[in-house]
């Protein structure tokens, strides 16, 4: 599987699809605070575990800070 | 593009600015200089001695409200320039409200709670206006990692890593160059709608 994460290319050997949950547990992203979109549609915590990533989607995880 | 011809397009324009702070106050001055038409912004605090080594405010607006100050700052920039300041800590409810008529929106929060807030409601409310947000500003140095990184609706102006803490205070140098690359982002993004639609509009003319 061939994605765009956070605007780079990322390729999923072996793997036709993802749920946000295993993308997450795969880059360990372990932020507490995020943004997540799959082709520009927000995805909130509670779809995590139910929300697919397919092949050519383009996925946006932000890690939010503090600052402003 | 003469600055007169910016000026023009950009009068035409309202931008939302969600926090009058570090961000807020110095984008809002720079968009006040190049002559944005309206700017509607919000925050509910007041100007303290240790806002001033980042916020655009004066000594002696200390105890002011923030938005109050920040008028009076934008007035003296822009005589002509329309605002609305609204004195209340936003909530997505209020976001929706108050932000709708606005053609683009700056995150302009310290908290990392409040913008992801914000990025959901606009996500929710207003799904194609330009969001422009900004994370990684603490600290001193590092300047060539302060980047423009636009993910369709969501531009994150910043070096998206340097979290403002105490080892990392926010200082103007910083702070500064990130609200000002909000501001630029509001106008290129701003030109190029007007482009766009001088284009469409012109196909119009032509196809009969």
């Amino acid at each position: 599987m061939k994605i765009q994460l956070n605007n780079n290319p990322e390729e999923f050997v072996g793997l036709e699809k993802v749920t946000v949950t295993e993308l997450l547990r795969l880059k360990n992203f372990t932020f507490k605070l995020l943004v997540v979109k799959i082709n520009n549609k927000p995805i909130g915590r509670d779809q995590y575990d139910t929300s697919v990533i397919h092949d050519g989607d383009d996925v946006l995880v932000i890690h939010l800070i503090s600052g402003g | 593009m003469t600055f007169e011809e910016i000026r023009t397009i950009l009068s035409g324009y309202t931008v939302g600015i969600a926090g009058a702070g570090g961000l807020g106050s110095n984008c809002a001055a720079s968009l006040a200089r190049v002559g944005v038409g309206k700017l509607i912004f919000a925050d509910f605090d007041i100007v303290e001695e240790s806002n001033l080594n980042r916020q655009y405010f004066f000594y002696d607006q200390i105890g002011m409200k923030k938005v109050e100050a920040l008028s009076d700052n934008l007035l003296r920039i822009n005589p002509s320039i329309c605002l609305v300041p609204i004195d209340e800590k936003l909530t997505a409810e209020s976001i929706a409200f108050n932000f709708g008529e606005c053609d683009v929106i700056v995150e302009a929060f310290d908290e990392a709670e409040m913008k992801q807030m914000i990025i959901e409601a606009v996500g929710l409310y207003f799904p194609d206006k330009l969001l422009v947000s900004a994370m990684g500003l603490g600290g001193i140095g590092n300047m060539n990692e302060m980047k423009v990184n636009k993910f369709g609706n969501l531009w994150v102006c910043g070096d998206m890593n340097m979290e403002v803490g105490e080892g990392n205070p926010p200082i103007a140098p910083r702070v500064c160059v990130a609200a000002n690359m909000q501001a630029d982002a509001v106008v290129e993004y701003l030109i190029e709608l007007k482009i766009r639609k001088l284009k469409d509009e012109s196909v119009g003319l032509y196809k009969d």
